[in-house]
């Protein structure tokens, strides 16, 4: 499936709350923990603004893999937002998975503004996956692929 | 049942409970009903029909109809008071205008369904026990009615009605259904496998909006397909992304909110099982959060508004094996 | 005529794809007919019609029409469009085939486009006559012979044989092609299969239906009628009598942003849809209506206004299987017909 295995560097969106994800980001920047630059954090400010048309935008727009970040359950900035977005998110990536898209592409994660050390190895797992599987080709908008 | 449906129907007239009456009105053929209003006993003596093509779910018209003045009188069949039911709860209709009659129902099917069947030139069909008798411009064609009725009354999850303020005949039970059988033969193909199956499926979406405008879950005043401030407002399914984009979103958005009623796979032109979409996010639901079924009261809280603390991660989409 | 055995079916298909694309009414995943691309072995659908007409093959649903590509200050304008193939298109009934001398009319005056045009000189359309009308047909009301369509070259199938004739160049040019397959066919088959459908056709039940009602002349009687109301109450908006219709023709045109770039295409629009004609001031129908009349006030006034007469619907119904609510043109006909005498 995999044309040039080697070349291929995917593109990566990774929704990040406010108040722990992209905090989590900033500290493994400045602790100048590596990861990708392939992965393009969008930040939201709270894990429930994400919608699922975010989601699947992204992939329109040329994304290989998309994963949304928040703060752990329980530590949400306004209480609860991120209890609504893991029901969404399960139920949304539950059905891409029915749909033949590889679940492997969309991911939660919970990354407090303390664990820059997570967001890293994090990503790095997740551009890993996504290398591994490829191009996103069975949610792709061709249109949009055209250069 | 007909004639007790129209002379009841006449009697609320009469009475002042209500001033028009919400129905199913004959067309040229056997199977063409589409639902009208009827105002006089003499309309109702003209058109009113109740039959095995009475399919249509009168829930989402009493949106707009409950809004005008008087009461309205509507026969519900059992799907259909779910839908009634949700609809109340989401404050869609306003119940007071709205007199509900209940009415049985053993399954309704349509004309395209019988020329499924390779029944056609249909010009008269007449039930006799368990079949219908078809008269068609090629002579006469007998059909079981459990071979002519369209997957969601073979699958038909109760025939209990959930709302009424009377009941015309014996009420039914909840039914052991079958419905989740083809969700669970699609969850244990590989992904190449449904992946090819839905392709084959939303390739033929035309984009109508049949399903989204018959939908008794969609009640939005405007749709965000139909926004162009959305950035996604799209007439056609211009590529295979759109067809996915489209049915997925509008899946989501009446998740824990569909009763599975069927409508959308009724009216879809192109026969997309599209309640295959629905009914996976019910399965999922029932199995993540406890079992819940859309418009079986107008209290509970849709299973998207609520949570608990200790709910499944979304990592139990890859933990569930296969592949 | 030319004759040939349904059993070869098979190899006037592989005569006639030869060197051009070939498309046939084949069974989909759901059992119903739609145009496809022929591949070897592919059989014809039983069916009396496709889900979707002929019409898309020169208006398709969806048409890029011109590409935008920014380059700094500089704005690239490319046409998109590729070398026309050419192209069969093979099943063809009747109610089809004239759908496109309507089309015409609209596509090809004056100012021509271009983009159908070209879709039109490339394509040879073969017709078949129609053995087995349904309740649904009332293409006779406008007009339309089922035993004897227009078209490049006109097919007439019988129990085990399938007939053959030319009527145009294209049609003749496709014979040519497809001649070592076939052979010579006498009429009085065809002309005993004609004779059987005419007979059928008096009794289709909507055989009587009048058009006599309707016509240029009968504007306001008919756009002031007050029984739009009940016609159009249960009307849920959809697009799918326009989306099968063979005649609707009207269409949006839309850009879609690429993330660099601009493509402009057009698509089928529906003027039963919430946002048909909306424009920079607002929309000028408000109501389901006002939409669901300009829909058949078009095909049965206005279309025959601009058109000598000619009416847009050509009574293949379609619209009348496939309308969620069963409401349709030929209901509307008839509610209608009292009121413009």
């Amino acid at each position: 499936m995999q044309v040039n295995e080697k070349e291929f560097k995917p593109t990566i969106v990774a929704f990040c709350c406010n108040w722990c994800s992209y905090a989590g980001a900033d500290l493994a920047g400045t602790n100048r923990l590596n990861y990708p630059a392939d992965v393009k954090i969008i930040r939201v400010p709270c894990s429930c603004r994400v919608n699922p048309m975010f989601i699947l935008r992204a992939f329109q727009r040329g994304a290989d893999g998309v994963i949304m970040c928040g703060c752990h359950p329980g530590d949400c900035h306004y209480t609860t937002g991120n209890y609504y977005a893991r029901r969404r998110m399960t139920l949304l990536f539950s059905m891409l998975d029915y749909l033949g898209i590889e679940r492997e592409r969309t991911r939660v994660e919970w990354v407090s503004a303390a664990e820059g050390a997570k967001f890293a190895a994090t990503m790095n797992e997740f551009v890993e996956t996504v290398t591994k599987l490829g191009e996103n080709k069975r949610l792709e908008d061709l249109r949009c692929k055209e250069k | 049942m007909q004639g007790k449906m129209i002379a009841r129907a006449k009697e609320l007239l009469q009475n002042g409970t209500v001033n028009r009456v919400i129905g199913w009105k004959a067309g040229d053929f056997a199977y063409d009903i589409t639902p009208a209003v009827f105002s006089s006993a003499e309309e109702l003596d003209a058109g009113f029909v109740y039959n095995d093509f009475c399919g249509a779910n009168f829930s989402k018209y009493l949106v707009k109809e409950s809004r005008k003045e008087g009461k309205i009188l509507v026969f519900l069949k059992p799907c259909d008071t779910y839908s009634f039911n949700q609809l109340t709860k989401e404050h869609r209709i306003i119940r007071d205008n709205i007199y509900v009659v209940g009415v049985p129902c053993d399954g309704k099917t349509d004309g395209e369904t019988l020329k499924l069947k390779g029944i056609t030139g249909i010009t008269g069909i007449k039930t006799e026990g368990d079949s219908f008798v078809v008269d068609t411009l090629y002579g006469e064609k007998t059909i079981a009615k459990a071979d002519a009725l369209p997957e969601r009354c073979l699958s038909c999850k109760s025939k209990k009605h959930v709302a009424y303020d009377e009941l015309l005949g014996e009420d039914g039970e909840v039914c052991e259904s079958n419905r989740f059988d083809m969700v669970e033969k699609l969850e244990a193909m590989s992904s190449e496998e449904r992946f090819a199956f839905w392709r084959g499926e939303l390739s033929r979406c035309i984009r109508c909006n049949a399903c989204r405008n018959v939908c008794p879950a969609c009640t939005c005043e405007r749709c965000v397909f139909d926004n162009d401030n959305s950035g996604i407002a799209q007439k056609a399914a211009a590529d295979s992304f759109e067809e996915n984009m489209f049915h997925i979103i509008r899946a989501f958005h009446v998740a824990g909110r569909c009763t599975d009623c069927g409508e959308c796979s009724r009216v879809c032109p192109q026969n997309i099982p599209l309640h295959l979409l629905n009914r996976k996010f019910i399965k999922d639901i029932n199995e993540f959060y406890g079992e819940f079924q859309a418009g079986e009261d107008t209290e509970t809280r849709a299973p998207l508004n609520i949570f608990d603390t200790e709910d499944v991660e979304p990592s139990i989409v890859y933990e569930k094996g296969g592949n | 005529m030319f004759k040939l055995s349904l059993n070869n079916l098979n190899d006037l298909f592989k005569a006639a794809a030869e060197g051009s694309a070939l498309y046939i009414p084949a069974d989909d995943g759901a059992g119903q007919a739609r145009f496809t691309r022929w591949c070897d072995g592919m059989e014809m659908s039983k069916a009396l019609k496709t889900v979707k007409s002929a019409k898309e093959f020169f208006f398709p649903q969806t048409e890029s029409l011109v590409d935008f590509k920014m380059k700094g200050k500089e704005i690239e304008i490319i046409d998109p469009r590729t070398e026309t193939e050419d192209f069969v298109v093979f099943g063809v009934r009747a109610c089809d085939a004239r759908s496109f001398s309507i089309l015409d009319k609209v596509f090809l005056a004056d100012p021509v486009d271009t983009y159908y045009k070209s879709r039109r000189e490339h394509g040879t359309i073969v017709t078949m006559a129609c053995s087995r009308p349904e309740e649904t047909c009332f293409c006779t009301a406008f007009g339309v012979d089922p035993t004897a369509p227009e078209g490049d070259a006109v097919c007439y199938m019988t129990e085990d044989e399938l007939f053959i004739e030319a009527k145009t160049e294209k049609g003749t040019a496709f014979v040519e092609k497809v001649k070592a397959v076939l052979e010579d066919g006498d009429a009085s088959a065809v002309e005993a299969q004609k004779a059987a459908v005419k007979d059928i056709l008096p009794k289709l039940p909507l055989a009587n239906l009048s058009t006599d009602a309707f016509g240029g002349d009968k504007l306001m009687e008919l756009f002031d009628s007050p029984k739009w109301a009940e016609l159009s109450a249960s009307c849920l908006g959809c697009g799918t009598c326009t989306f099968v219709c063979p005649t609707c023709q009207c269409y949006d045109i839309r850009d879609f942003e690429t993330g660099h770039g601009v493509k402009r295409f057009r698509c089928w629009d529906s003027c039963m849809f919430s946002d048909f004609t909306k424009m920079a001031h607002g929309n000028p129908r408000l109501t389901q209506l006002e939409r669901f009349r300009q829909r058949f006030m078009h095909k049965l006034v206005y279309f025959p206004a601009n058109n000598d007469g000619e009416f847009g619907c050509v009574g293949c119904g379609r619209c009348l299987s496939k309308c969620p609510i069963s409401m349709n043109i030929v209901k509307v006909m008839k509610t209608l017909e009292g009121e413009s005498k």
